[in-house]
């Protein structure tokens, strides 16, 4: 032990030298430089590859949980609530209610855009309240779209379809009298 | 259980980008730590680091990089890792170090480079989302907080302007903290609501800078604090609890999961009414609709009430309630795992009445400061005390 | 408080497989974890208040792994971490939970699904220090943000085993290095650690989970290629996916589930200074770790007291190095008990009589679980052919790889 350092405010002062981003890309300080190769292939598993093959042929599949009688959607082989095994299948319209949603002026790659994508939850028909997933929102101005409207699914034709999200291209509203 | 005290804290400057390596900054905020406390790397026992996702620094298992700027080269270490929720959970692991009675003394230190990550540290976070999922869509993290606050937004029917009171608050508090990143003391909420709009509700102002930071703390044992102090700073409750990876099954607007945590360190702490027995709250406020979304969370206020008593005034630093004197992550920086410093280590400052210019007035005996991490799933909580 | 004793309640494991095609990350934590809460008898949701994960980002492919385990470990609202360490480092937190006195029954999950990973050399090398260590092994720039020093356009050349070629060199030649200075300071020689090999294998047979059995001798080890002189192909664990999951609980609430314990009596961890440069090769990490954990399991005579042995053999010539740190061997008597049998299963220190990681798979985090799964099994007498007779005090022992100086020890003893 040594003796403690008596100092009137914490903390005492803030060690640490600030440079900025054009001392790095004007290379004032010395850095070095690295790109990993990082390349992964997750095995699906037997829920997310029939969702996922389910999504193929235009279809939304929920799995079924007996004990807590709910419909889970995006599917899992077990239930986190009782933690037992789900079972049956269910097929589910590609009809819901927005959950949530954002209008970004970011695109993915955090660049600026003029037009605003959509994005947001989708709580589907036939499942508890909150139980969606992410998607993309079309067919509606930022200044229509809004919590609780009803939507449906547009899908990419049959033919351009991979067995990924974004077969679904995005929910647009749902008129009355559409099904 | 043992009882646990801190008796000693540090923290570096929080900047976009600090010249130092993870190990010098570690190595920093350790120096002043000890030097807060009085002790040398032989009187430590036990080292616990915290540091959130490997893809910022660029080193995979970073925390076997970072062992000689923590003291902690042939000395028990273990990393820990909770997403953001590091920043309280780091400590509440030191906290279970010495309460188990393994270790005396352990040595808490948080360590973020996030300035390593090239251009931005945006493309870390594209790997937060589940690969099946969520990043097909290619989404940005910015998104998620946006959807996130427009349900807390529309289920409670609060106005923008209030949550701009918060980034206000939190950036002028920040003025008093040497190593704030963002303090600004003429901000208005015309400037938060007039910046540059991300993705709706957000607004740049509403959002935390990205920061390269180091934090440490040293937590001892009840029986030997005397050696440390006569006026010494326990450990008075902890808690942390985490939701289910759907984070689309759930209903965003109340965050249950930190609900849950309080209650875990309110029951240790045997408090029974957290808004009365509370001098001073900490809330993670990574985006400034957090700071609400967090106190209501932490049981503080009512559903729905916590915009109301920042309008009040209540969480002013000399409101009833001072929330986030710190200036939070909003003014100080968000270095992920290292917001312990302004997190925890001013618990600690403020409980013994050295926080300088940020100091709360009156007598403050207990203070909880709290973190969330992951993907909306984990929150983190830890109560001080005084005596 | 802290005269309460932590001990194993439930064990769970999947098997090991070289690959797992047919579940995700997911399904694989589940199976382990739900076996173990039915070992131990217990409602998941009901009793368990606290969960360990034991993983590190860049195996999984995921920023935050954290993010991705309380559903399939069922704690869904629970208090639930990430240690970012072996499984050993999991259990020894889990204890110290338990020692607060706050939390009862804890869970701890480890698990490998390296399968997922292709690119596994690269990640390993991304653990070295970018600055010093790193470009020592052949440079990767292909970046194309500005600033970059230098830019190709083609993709990397793949990391090589062989010492002759002057390509990227595969972060194992480590494993090169520290063979040969044990090697030369001890006067084991390569026949030695190709006899580990040959016992390890052979164990596996008597392993159900274990993949990598094998009957083989001496001479097949001596023949197959060296790819880090003198670490030869053979040499070296294969990688295999799989995951444990151990629950842990004071001991009175074991008494009242009503279930034998096996008490966790020690642990220990310790970690080197990460400078490869300036960083012994006598594995320091394990001698720290094993004194840590001899006192508090108040082990005075370790050669005598403890019956079952499993330490780090993911290279072959670690399972001698190890024992020697660990106190158990003098220094360089080891290659004398290999020579002797007195590492088999009847011998007088029987060592990796699950196989250890050449017979059942480099299962990385998981390997420390592994070795405690083992323990935890022969000293229950559920080890089947492998089983070591009487056996009453365990000891587990891992390190954390290339290019890590961290390793854990556990010591078990049976009530």
């Amino acid at each position: 032990m040594v003796k403690k350092k008596e100092y009137k405010e914490w903390p005492p002062y803030a060690p640490g030298t600030h440079v900025h981003e054009s001392d790095i890309s004007e290379k004032k300080i010395t850095f070095t430089w690295w790109e990993p190769e990082v390349q992964y292939s997750w095995s699906l598993g037997p829920a997310m590859s029939k969702f996922l093959m389910g999504l193929k042929e235009g279809k939304i599949y929920g799995i079924h949980c007996k004990r807590c009688k709910r419909i889970i959607v995006p599917p899992r082989m077990f239930c986190e609530y009782c933690f037992g095994p789900t079972e049956e299948w269910v097929e589910l319209p590609d009809t819901g209610i927005i959950e949530t949603f954002s209008i970004s002026y970011l695109d993915p790659d955090a660049r600026r855009i003029e037009e605003p994508i959509l994005v947001g939850v989708v709580d589907l028909d036939g499942t508890p309240p909150h139980h969606g997933f992410m998607t993309y929102f079309g067919e509606m101005t930022k200044d229509e779209i809004k919590i609780g409207m009803r939507v449906k699914a547009v899908w990419k034709p049959e033919n351009e379809r991979e067995g990924s999200i974004t077969d679904i291209k995005y929910f647009k509203p749902l008129k009355g009298g559409e099904d | 259980m043992k009882e646990v005290a801190v008796i000693g804290a540090g923290m570096t400057l929080f900047r976009r980008h600090l010249k130092e390596t993870g190990k010098e900054l570690s190595f920093l905020a350790t120096k002043m730590a000890m030097e807060d406390s009085g002790l040398e790397k032989d009187d430590i026992d036990m080292v616990v680091m915290g540091s959130a996702p490997d893809a910022f620094d660029g080193i995979h298992m970073k925390g076997e990089n970072l062992i000689d700027g923590s003291a902690a080269v042939g000395k028990p270490y273990v990393r820990v890792f909770n997403g953001g929720g590091t920043g309280v959970f780091a400590p509440i692991a030191g906290w279970w170090h010495v309460a188990s009675g393994v270790a005396d003394i352990c040595l808490v230190v948080c360590e973020e480079k996030m300035g390593n990550c090239y251009p931005h540290p945006q493309t870390a976070f594209r790997h937060i989302w589940d690969p099946i999922l969520d990043r097909p869509l290619t989404p940005n993290l910015v998104w998620l907080f946006a959807m996130e606050m427009n349900r807390y937004m529309t289920v409670h029917g609060i106005k923008k302007e209030d949550i701009a009171l918060v980034s206000v608050k939190n950036k002028r508090n920040a003025v008093g903290h040497p190593c704030a990143q963002l303090a600004d003391p003429n901000i208005t909420v015309e400037d938060v609501l007039n910046s540059e709009i991300m993705a709706w509700p957000v607004n740049r102002l509403d959002i935390s800078p990205p920061s390269d930071g180091a934090a440490a703390l040293i937590f001892c044992n009840r029986d030997i604090v005397h050696k440390f102090t006569d006026d010494p700073i326990y450990v008075a409750g902890t808690g942390w609890s985490i939701d289910s990876t759907m984070w689309t099954n759930r209903d965003l607007y109340f965050p249950r999961y930190v609900a849950q945590a309080a209650k875990m360190a309110y029951k240790m702490a045997k408090i029974e009414n957290p808004r009365k027995e509370i001098d001073f709250a900490e809330p993670y406020d990574p985006f400034s609709y957090k700071e609400l979304h967090h106190l209501e969370g932490l049981l503080l206020c009512k559903k729905g009430e916590a915009p109301i008593l920042t309008r009040e005034g209540v969480t002013q630093r000399d409101g009833d309630l001072p929330v986030c004197p710190s200036g939070g992550l909003l003014g100080v920086g968000n270095p992920i795992a290292a917001t312990m410093g302004q997190k925890v280590c001013e618990l600690y400052w403020q409980l013994k009445g050295v926080a300088g210019k940020r100091q709360i007035p009156g007598d403050p005996r207990i203070g909880v400061a709290q973190a969330w991490g992951d993907i909306m799933q984990m929150g983190t909580v830890i109560l001080l005390r005084r005596g | 408080m802290t005269d309460r004793q932590v001990c194993v309640i439930g064990i769970g494991f999947t098997n090991f497989n070289s690959i797992t095609p047919d579940i995700q990350w997911k399904e694989i934590m589940y199976e382990a974890c739900k076996k173990a809460y039915v070992d131990a008898g217990i409602d998941v949701r009901r009793d368990v208040n606290s969960f360990i994960t034991c993983a590190e980002d860049y195996w999984e492919g995921f920023s935050i792994f954290d993010e991705f385990v309380p559903d399939q470990v069922g704690a869904l609202l629970r208090p639930c971490c990430t240690v970012c360490g072996d499984g050993l480092f999991g259990l020894a937190n889990a204890y110290m939970q338990i020692k607060t006195g706050h939390i009862n029954i804890v869970a701890v999950e480890a698990h490998s699904k390296i399968s997922d990973l292709l690119t596994f050399g690269d990640i390993m090398l991304h653990a070295f220090d970018p600055r010093f260590e790193r470009p020592v092994t052949g440079p990767v720039e292909r970046p194309n943000y500005g600033g970059s020093p230098e830019y190709t356009p083609e993709a990397p050349k793949p990391l090589v085993g062989s010492s002759d070629e002057k390509e990227r060199i595969h972060p194992y030649f480590m494993a090169g290095l520290e063979m040969q200075h044990y090697l030369k300071t001890t006067g084991t020689t390569e026949e030695h650690c190709a006899a580990v090999v040959v016992k390890n294998k052979k164990n596996a047979f008597f392993n159900p989970y274990a993949e990598y059995e094998a009957q083989i001798s001496i001479e097949d080890v001596m023949k197959s290629e060296y790819l880090f002189k003198p670490v030869k192909r053979l040499d070296i664990s294969p990688n295999v996916d799989g995951a444990i999951c151990f629950v842990l609980a004071d001991d009175r609430t074991a008494k009242n589930l009503g279930i034998e314990p096996i008490y966790l009596s020690g642990f220990g961890y310790s970690s080197e200074t990460p400078w490869l440069g300036t960083r012994g090769m006598n594995a320091g990490y394990a001698t720290i770790s094993a004194k840590m954990a001899y006192k508090m399991a108040k082990i005075v005579e370790p050669r005598e007291e403890i019956d079952v042995v499993e330490v780090d053999d993911r290279f072959s010539f670690k399972e001698l190095q190890h024992l020697e740190a660990l106190g158990l061997a003098r220094p360089g008597e080891a290659k004398q008990l290999i020579e002797e049998g007195a590492l088999e299963i009847n011998g007088s220190i029987p060592t990796n009589t699950s196989g250890g990681s050449l017979g059942v798979g480099n299962c990385f985090e998981a390997t420390g679980m592994q070795k405690a799964l083992e323990i935890v099994m022969q000293l229950r007498g559920h080890a089947g052919k492998r089983q070591v007779a009487n056996a009453e005090v365990g000891l587990a022992q891992a390190w954390r790889g290339i290019p890590s100086g961290s390793g854990a020890v556990a010591i078990f003893k049976r009530g």
